[in-house]
């Protein structure tokens, strides 16, 4: 299929409304999967949340983790150490801006990019020049 | 002398009470130089490690220590959920299977619960975390009972000594976590993770 994305936010808003804005570019082509707030639905990051967002986004093909902030990053490494060692090496972490990050995975997913690709994409999110023209 | 499992169990409930008295200070801290919430996630975390001990009061203190941690990374919620669930799950492995405690095998836990935070939050000492007040005190711990002192003064040791590291993050300007967000505006104010360790460190004492 494509590979999967999951996004970790403190905030279920937040998650939910990447999410939205990431399916957009996907065009229903990518599992774009929201992991955000605590498991009682406070500001905070839930490990089983994070994990079971991993196995939904996750057709085989792998999955890009996008995190809001630094201590979403603790939470996803930890998910990704309880996995058996072939789930956990197609599941990588970007250190890319959240939503440039996942708006930019996602095109790259839905075009049939491989998990390398998706992540290194994610990464570079960070250097988009939003006020073009601008160099 | 040596501590046992009863005395580990003590010491989790004590800590529990602490957190729980100190739940309102913590999150204090936290809100001077954070997302204001570690006081009642460590108060969340404690308790349901409460209502999780019974199901373990007879294993060893490996396994207790182990499910202290899982525990803690599934209810805690914040960064301290993953770093001190990693501790006691660090500390759980290297005290597998045993039933009494030495002092030197107290050193071994902490050393490990030390590394497990370190490798976890890619701390190290200096940074406004945990870790100033948790590495003092593993040396401290370490110098007393090499020096062949009784538990209780290593203890003592100990929790001085992380409490000597908790102060000293005050002038500190964070360059991990939340407060590092701040930048300069997180000096002069004391750091809240360093701050449960030791009341963590010094309910070893008042549990015994």
């Amino acid at each position: 299929m494509a590979v999967g994305l999951v996004i970790v936010s403190h905030s279920a808003r937040l998650a939910e409304g990447v999410v939205e804005l990431a399916e957009q570019m996907a065009h229903g082509n990518v599992r774009i999967i929201a992991a955000g707030g605590t498991d009682d639905g406070a500001l905070g990051t839930s490990l089983m949340k994070v994990t079971q967002a991993i196995f939904t986004a996750d057709s085989g093909d792998g999955v890009a983790v996008l995190v809001d902030l630094g201590s979403a990053a603790l939470v996803a490494e930890m998910a990704l150490e309880q996995f058996a060692t072939a789930r956990r090496q197609r599941v990588r972490i970007s250190n890319g801006p959240l939503v440039e990050g996942a708006v930019v995975a996602a095109v790259e997913a839905a075009v049939g990019a491989s998990l390398d690709e998706v992540v290194t994409s994610a990464d570079a999110a960070v250097e988009l020049n939003k006020l073009s023209k601008r160099t | 002398m040596a501590a046992d499992r009863v005395c580990i169990l003590a010491w989790l409930r004590r800590s529990a009470e602490v957190l729980h008295e100190q739940r309102d200070y913590l999150t204090t801290l936290d809100a001077a130089i954070g997302d204001a919430d570690h006081g009642i996630n460590m108060d969340r975390g404690f308790t349901a490690v409460m209502d999780k001990l019974p199901s373990v009061a007879e294993a060893d203190i490996g396994t207790i220590l182990k499910t202290v941690g899982t525990t803690l990374v599934s209810t805690v919620g914040g960064a301290s959920g993953p770093l001190y669930g990693t501790a006691f799950l660090r500390a759980g492995t290297a005290l597998a299977g045993r039933q009494e405690l030495q002092p030197a095998d107290i050193v071994t836990g902490l050393e490990a619960a030390l590394e497990g935070i370190k490798a976890r939050g890619h701390a190290q000492v200096g940074e406004k975390t945990m870790v100033d007040a948790l590495s003092p005190a593993v040396e401290a711990l370490k110098v007393a009972v090499a020096s062949g002192e009784s538990l209780e003064e290593a203890l003592y040791a100990a929790g001085a000594a992380a409490e000597a590291g908790m102060q000293a993050t005050i002038p500190l300007v964070a360059t991990k976590g939340r407060a590092s967000y701040l930048g300069e505006r997180s000096a002069d104010h004391q750091d809240p993770g360093a701050t449960s360790v030791t009341l963590l460190l010094r309910a070893a004492l008042n549990g015994k």
